[in-house]
């Protein structure tokens, strides 16, 4: 590798320096402050917040860093430094922000301040493993971006030790995270063999060679995507979510539920669409090359993730095992988008996301604060609560409104244009079993209203009123989904310039 | 294009009334009382002007606001009335006040949410009412799912829960359906000019031009989840639970404005778009519609709840505004509109009465009563009153209605065939013997039950209030109903006239 290009490469993953110089000052401040343990989450903060300047500042920069192969005249990275990656960036660290200030928040983690220099640099950790995984365009790069987010998050599952949950969480996915990178691992190997590359540029070109093995080449793909349906926690993959997303402490689950899904599609759609997609139409639609048909398994994946994940939220009682499924359903709507095969669709993604973030955080926050004053996720227990805790309530009610889909929340929004991107796909049946599922959704949604409205306080029924800096906090995710629901019309001219996804 | 920015004070005006409602403390409950009432009539004020200034020889929308919203979808604030929706928009402005004023002993906890939930249902209907780009108009028709459910699920009945998350499902069904719909039109116009659009006047003219089978399933989407609103035979089945166990201001808003919009959505939407399919499935359609006419009639005369008895009468008088809708010729059109203030009228005026006598008594079973006739006087003079104007008595305002419909009905050509005419007419019959006949048994006869002397009471002053202006435009419809028709006439003849411009080779 030459000087020059190892210069340029650096510059394009300052973020990603910035991230682990910072991960070392947190676990030297944990070494220095070991008494006063009240500065750690302040200097994970911070190392936060500089990241984002330097991602912010990614925009402007685009390019391959640690080239390996090149490729006709042009060469290719491990990394891949585009808009779209930045967007994801973006959602993964403001959600990490977002995260640190709800671990301030929780009496779970702040139970275990002893060891919290541990909790951020593995939070530190999931983050570096996202950032990579959203930008790798190399099968190794992949594998272990995806290795470092997982053991990371496997440690965090089961960090509070609290209740015997916390372990069998941790386990769990623990056990299913390494079948399905053991799988993964063996697609990568299988298309090694095929193509005797890893580079996904490379293997793009060389699939296209009308002599390559399908039937060994869809297997070893199917492999691929059982690692990353993991992540996204798409059927049938997606039997680990509600325990560990029970019993992990709630930051973590809301952490996985947002940033860890975020990185996965990230990691999803850069796959498709660098590996399996020749060329872009005028009109926006992705052409695929003709050797695995993405779209018809994508279309039964999706079908099947959102179906599942609604009709099992049913059942629920417990609320944070009821967002665990509902998060299976969204990552079902999101995946409508890829479905599609169309920057139109991509941008429904991204949209999705921006307001996905906005209002899971926001309800695993009501849900939080609510658990941390009466020590229950169980639906039962938020009986009336809706006349003793207005402010907590109102807003559960408008993140959970528009985790439905309903106007005027921005969840809405969200499912609008993924529904336009069906529609201009003429994918008519596909959107109405999705709006269908909307429909079911609001079932057990409701429930949660029903519970905090319709059934009449008691006198046993808490008061909640958060202290000042979480509802500030909550007004802060709340306000955007009203807002967002009303005019959205900055996100979908961000969403439409972050659709670069370096290609061919 | 003229800027008027009446309609948007109108619409604006519940809204911010809404926001400014939660700010007033709990305790004050006089307050927020008297505040939420100021509000709306303050809205019914504006929309009384916006009446006095409307152009009724016009066809064409008037005071039209319009403001770009979103430029990427194309879709803009786009408000205006005709003389259809100005008439639907005075009944809601007419009616919010009324049910709020209805509702100021019966209602004690939770008041401020509730009044922000009336005055928020009220901008919802408004903004349905006025909207002419279909993004908006979903936007509030899905809006006002939120505070119904609440007001149906918070203060009503022992079912209430029950009730109201069936009428939540229900009713969102069936709008989704009519989402993928609204979003195939626009993609549709946008492939076919080049341009998204969610404006209903350019989609007016492209719509129809969409092949014959498509459109079948575009209008069976739009049409569904009219219809369940409406509701129409057989998707009525939320219609009593939602009736019977929401709170009398909640039933009366519910019966006065929530069911027109099915039936405004139906005159608005589902004919000037599509009108190939409408003409097409106008027969099936008013054979469901007279259906519902009969069966609602029927069921009703076995109803033993005097809520319930009434919800059901709904069914069978919205009916009638069905088919008048798709009989397609103007007296029927007409008379649907007008059926659609009567009902709203009529029924709002019976769901309080009952409401006045519940209050009282807590007992809303017709055979608890008896002899009534003795002990409330006036009272049993206004239910008489309401009772025949439901029944649809000359001289009262449900005659009108009625008539129009039966008298377009019998020369559509579109339906075809006077058989619909003569077993809707059947409709009047039954209504009469199941109101007369609850009438009969609670108002005449001997005292049953010796608890009724001690609390049962005539009309308070308030209760005055609410009811005699309803009264007032009962016989005023009766007697001289050019007042309204005249308003709705060119509005109606123009919507007829765009679906017989593309449907001659239907109509010989």
């Amino acid at each position: 590798m030459e000087l020059a290009n190892l210069y340029q490469s650096i510059n394009l993953i300052i973020p990603e320096i910035v991230l682990s110089i910072a991960l070392i000052v947190l676990v030297i401040a944990d070494l220095i402050f070991h008494t006063n343990k009240k500065i750690i989450p302040f200097i994970a903060g911070t190392g936060i917040l500089v990241t984002a300047i330097f991602v912010i500042n990614q925009f402007n920069y685009i390019g391959f860093a640690f080239s390996t192969a090149t490729h006709t005249a042009r060469s290719f990275g491990m990394l891949a430094v585009d808009s779209f990656g930045v967007f994801f960036k973006l959602i993964v660290i403001v959600s990490s922000f977002i995260i640190v200030l709800l671990s301030l928040a929780s009496d779970e983690i702040q139970k275990t301040t002893d060891r919290i220099g541990e909790y951020y640099a593995l939070i530190y950790g999931m983050i570096l493993g996202m950032f990579f995984m959203i930008t790798a365009t190399d099968l190794i790069l992949i594998y272990l971006s995806l290795e470092l987010l997982s053991l990371s998050s496997y440690v965090l599952a089961g960090f509070t030790k609290l209740r015997d949950r916390n372990s069998e969480a941790s386990l769990k996915y623990l056990l299913y995270g390494a079948v399905s990178s053991g799988l993964m691992l063996f697609g990568i190997s299988l298309v090694y063999g095929l193509t005797g590359s890893t580079n996904l540029y490379i293997i793009n070109t060389l699939i296209q060679n009308p002599h390559i093995n399908l039937f060994t080449l869809s297997f070893a793909t199917i492999l691929i995507f059982a690692g990353i349906g993991y992540k996204i926690s798409s059927a049938p993959f997606h039997f680990w979510t509600p325990d560990v997303y029970e019993g992990a402490p709630i930051t973590i689950t809301a952490f996985l539920s947002v940033a860890s899904k975020a990185a996965g599609f990230a990691l999803l759609i850069r796959f498709v669409k660098t590996v399996f997609v020749s060329y872009e139409t005028n009109e926006g639609f992705w052409s695929l090359i003709e050797v695995f048909d993405w779209q018809s398994i994508l279309v039964v994946i999706s079908i099947l993730t959102m179906t599942l994940g609604n009709f099992s939220a049913l059942w629920q009682n417990n609320l944070k095992r009821m967002l665990a499924y509902s998060s299976i359903a969204h990552a079902g709507y999101m995946l409508l988008g890829l479905v599609v095969l169309s920057n139109q669709g991509l941008i429904a993604i991204l949209i999705y996301f921006m307001i996905y973030l906005l209002m899971n955080l926001g309800a695993f926050l009501v849900v939080m604060l609510i658990a941390n004053k009466i020590n229950s996720e169980e639906i039962d227990d938020y009986n009336g609560l809706g006349f003793t805790s207005p402010l907590l309530s109102v807003s559960l009610a408008i993140f959970l409104i528009s985790l439905t889909g309903l106007p005027p929340t921005a969840g809405f929004i969200g499912k609008l244009y993924l529904f336009i991107a069906l529609v201009d796909a003429k994918m008519i049946a596909v959107a109405i079993i999705a709006l269908l599922n909307s429909v079911v959704s609001l079932y057990y949604y409701v429930r949660v209203l029903k519970h905090m409205y319709l059934v009449k306080a008691t006198a046993s029924t808490p008061s909640i009123i958060p202290s000042t800096s979480n509802a500030i906090l909550l007004l802060v995710l709340v306000v955007p989904v009203l807002i967002f629901g009303v005019y959205f019309q900055p996100l979908v001219e961000f969403a439409k310039d972050c659709i670069v996804i370096l290609g061919i | 294009m003229e800027q008027n920015l009446l309609l948007t004070y109108l619409l604006f005006t519940p809204i911010i009334g809404s926001v400014l409602v939660l700010f007033i403390k709990q305790e004050q409950k006089n307050l927020i009382r008297w505040f939420g009432v100021l509000i709306a009539s303050v809205a019914f004020v504006i929309s009384l002007i916006v009446y006095f200034n409307f152009d009724a020889s016009k066809s064409e929308f008037q005071f039209i606001h319009q403001i770009v919203w979103i430029q990427s979808l194309n879709v803009s604030y786009y408000i205006g009335v005709d003389g259809i929706s100005l008439l639907l928009v005075l009944l809601t402005t007419f009616l919010t006040p009324l049910t709020l004023l209805s509702t100021w002993s019966s209602i004690e906890n939770n008041l401020k949410m509730f009044t922000f939930s009336i005055l928020f249902l009220e901008a919802g209907m408004l903004g349905v009412f006025l909207s002419l780009d279909i993004f908006l108009f979903y936007v509030f028709w899905e809006a006002m799912l939120i505070p119904m459910y609440f007001i149906i699920g918070i203060w009503g009945g022992e079912r209430r829960i029950y009730a109201s998350i069936k009428f939540f499902i229900f009713t969102m069904a069936g709008s989704l359906l009519m989402l993928v719909a609204i979003i195939w039109l626009a993609v549709y116009a946008s492939q076919l000019t080049g341009k998204f659009t969610t404006n209903l006047i350019e989609l007016y003219k492209i719509a129809p031009t969409i092949t014959q089978q498509i459109q079948g399933w575009m209008f069976g989407a739009f049409f569904l989840s009219f219809a369940i609103k409406v509701p129409l035979f057989p998707l009525h089945t939320w219609l009593p639970d939602a009736h019977v166990e929401a709170p009398t201001a909640g039933s009366v808003i519910l019966a006065g404005v929530l069911l027109k919009m099915g039936t405004y959505g139906l005159v608005r939407y589902c004919l000037p778009l599509f009108p190939q399919s409408a003409v097409q499935f106008a027969p099936l359609i008013s054979v469901l519609a007279v259906i519902g006419i009969i069966y609602g009639a029927l069921v009703s005369m076995v109803q033993t709840d005097m809520k319930k008895l009434v919800a059901y009468s709904s069914v069978s008088h919205l009916g009638f505004v069905v088919l008048g809708t798709f009989a397609m010729t103007i007296e029927s059109v007409q008379g649907a509109v007008i059926q659609m203030v009567n009902h709203g009228l009529s029924t709002g005026a019976l769901f309080l009465l009952v409401g006045v006598i519940y209050e009282r008594t807590h007992r809303r079973d017709i055979a608890y009563y008896g002899g009534i006739a003795k002990i409330v006087p006036v009272y049993s003079t206004a239910l008489l009153i309401a009772s025949l104007s439901s029944i649809g008595l000359p001289g009262l305002n449900g005659f009108i209605g009625e008539f129009l419909i039966l008298l377009g009905s019998f020369k559509s050509q579109v339906l075809d065939n006077w058989w619909y005419t003569v077993f809707a007419a059947s409709g009047v019959i039954f209504a009469a013997v199941y109101l007369l006949w609850m009438y009969q048994r609670i108002v005449f006869g001997v005292v049953k039950n010796p608890d009724l002397k001690n609390h049962l009471t005539d009309f308070n002053k308030r209760e005055l209030i609410v009811l005699i202006p309803i009264f007032v435009f009962i016989v005023w419809i009766g007697i001289y109903p050019s007042t309204f028709l005249n308003l709705t006439e060119a509005a109606s003849q123009s919507i007829l006239n765009h679906v017989s411009s593309f449907t001659f080779d239907f109509l010989k």
